[in-house]
């Protein structure tokens, strides 16, 4: 064997093996015990069965998918909401303190977003920060009771996720072609027209990108809905937690991340189209 | 009009993401224990953290998994991102998509998987487990990491060291790895941050004998709020932000 050959072996050997042995395999497994009996909890029985997969349809689970969908769906619009207007000032601006503006969006990007979640708890209990400063302003003569509310998962997710939507949209807008918009106000467009016509649908693989970086989590996020939400929040990644280490019924919790796994596939999917459409590279 | 317009947008959401934090700060000195009132300085919420021995081994984990893991995550991400760049070789497309499809897998899903591996071979949860996991969910970061910044790189150069006559593992050693550096070390700052702040996949594969800084403010937080909770996030916070403004430099240079 060459010396060349000898370290590509090594190096790609290396990573493959990695990744069979720890991603491929232990996906394989969840696959398997999906399909496997539980008869008793913390026992898996491997005998064949679709039971996990029909007991998705039970009320209960539909409910916990339904409201699980509701609030990935919201947070990512209002992230979207609020993120694109903002990505696109900051793309815009070209003054002196670009470079700390935009070190700030990246810095919760970094940030646990366990500490992020605590820090919403600090500013909405019910003698927190907010309720006393509106009812010190005379806004309201009774503290709001958002903890353990669904408004307050919302919060929280969105608190802990926007970083994830501005970035990719300010990847995508920043490098938006100047002359394109140029060439639509010179062929007459207004503002709004350029906007909606050619920023719009230049930006869409930014929207997508940002859209499955804040629409997955938010269902895995099960920490954020424990600790803003109470027990009332049961979200798909609460869901599993609680099939994997309450109920103790491992089947049904891997037929339900089996649910997950499908649907990234699917986003990715969406994804990759996109980005081929306007023929831009991945970011 | 349009203009302040636009200033105060942007104003009001960093507000939205920075009050919150900020308060989080002020209140890890305030010297009241409840309410929200201010009763004066003090750093006593910092010397209880310190005097909680058990507090301090899980800080300690963590900061022993994450450096082993970010370390290892380096050496094998940064060995793959050269191997994509340099080489190629049977099943090539199906490794890269691996990396990325890792990248983006809901991290639940991860930690349910590596949990009944590690149940399946009889791995008992703890150290180890936690440490194969957290080196699998690095790598492709880091991966990613080195390899955007291989994209501006002049490939002659590389057949200019074979050239004169270098051996590939030269080329790689003393061409490609310098130019590469910054990036690998970007990549275990990268690394070290996801590993010290990971909830999800360490809540499944560890066990109650080895407990880490994260899984320990999940089960503070649930209790509510305190000022030594306070006081831990402020220091975790400042980490993170020390972490960045490495990463930051290292990234500057690139330009």
């Amino acid at each position: 064997m060459t010396e060349k050959n000898r370290f590509k072996t090594f190096s790609v050997t290396l990573i493959s093996v990695w990744l069979i042995l720890l991603v491929l395999v232990p996906t394989l497994m969840v696959i398997a015990v999906s399909f496997m009996t539980s008869n008793t909890p913390g026992e898996i029985s491997p005998v064949f069965t679709l039971s996990n997969y029909k007991a998705i349809r039970d009320p209960l689970f539909l409910q916990v998918l339904a409201d699980s969908f509701e609030m990935a769906f919201i947070t990512t619009a209002l992230c979207l909401l609020v993120g694109y207007p903002f990505a696109y000032n900051l793309s815009k601006y070209k003054g002196k303190f670009k470079s700390l503006l935009l070190v700030l969006i990246i810095i919760p990007f970094w940030t646990s977003s366990l500490i992020r979640t605590y820090a919403i708890i600090i500013i909405i209990k019910t003698n927190g920060v907010l309720n006393n400063i509106l009812m010190a302003v005379g806004i309201i003569d009774e503290p709001l009771r958002l903890m353990y509310t669904e408004t307050a998962v919302l919060v929280g997710m969105v608190y802990s996720l926007l970083p994830f939507m501005i970035l990719p949209l300010y990847a995508v807008l920043e490098k938006l072609d100047g002359k394109l918009i140029e060439a639509a106000k010179d062929l007459g467009a207004g503002r709004m027209r350029t906007f909606w016509h050619v920023v719009i649908p230049l930006s869409m693989p930014g929207v997508i990108a940002g859209s499955m970086l804040v629409f997955l989590p938010t269902l895995c996020l099960f920490y954020i809905s424990d600790v803003l939400g109470g027990a009332k929040s049961l979200l798909i990644g609460n869901f599993i937690r609680n099939q994997f280490l309450l109920t103790r019924n491992w089947p049904m919790g891997a037929a339900a991340s089996m649910i997950l796994t499908v649907l990234m596939f699917i986003v990715i999917y969406i994804y990759y189209r996109s980005t081929k459409k306007t023929g831009r590279e991945a970011i | 009009m349009m203009r302040s317009l636009k200033i105060g947008y942007s104003t009001l959401v960093y507000a939205f993401l920075y009050v919150p934090i900020f308060v989080l700060i002020v209140y890890s000195f305030n010297a009241s224990k409840f309410g929200t009132s201010w009763q004066g300085f003090t750093f006593k919420w910092y010397q209880s953290l310190l005097d909680n021995s058990s507090l301090m081994t899980a800080a300690g984990n963590s900061v022993l998994v994450a450096t082993l893991s970010a370390t290892c995550a380096t050496i094998i991400g940064s060995l793959a991102a050269v191997a994509f760049y340099r080489y190629t070789f049977r099943g090539k497309k199906v490794i890269m998509s691996l990396v990325y499809i890792l990248m983006m897998a809901p991290d639940i899903v991860m930690g349910i998987s590596l949990l009944i591996l590690f149940i399946t071979i009889h791995m008992e949860p703890g150290f180890i487990t936690l440490l194969l996991s957290h080196i699998t969910f690095n790598i492709p970061f880091v991966a990613v990491t080195v390899m955007s910044r291989m994209k501006g790189f002049d490939k002659n150069l590389f057949d200019a060291a074979g050239d004169l006559g270098a051996t590939e593992f030269q080329t790689v050693r003393h061409v490609l790895f310098p130019m590469m550096l910054p990036a690998v070390a970007a990549g275990w700052l990268l690394a070290f941050t996801l590993s010290m702040d990971d909830v999800i996949i360490s809540f499944f594969v560890t066990g109650p004998d080895f407990e880490i800084l994260p899984l320990r403010i999940y089960s503070m937080v649930r209790l509510g709020v305190k000022p030594e909770v306070n006081a831990l996030c402020t220091v975790m916070f400042t980490l993170s932000l020390v972490i960045v403004m490495i990463s930051q430099i290292l990234n500057r240079e690139r330009k």
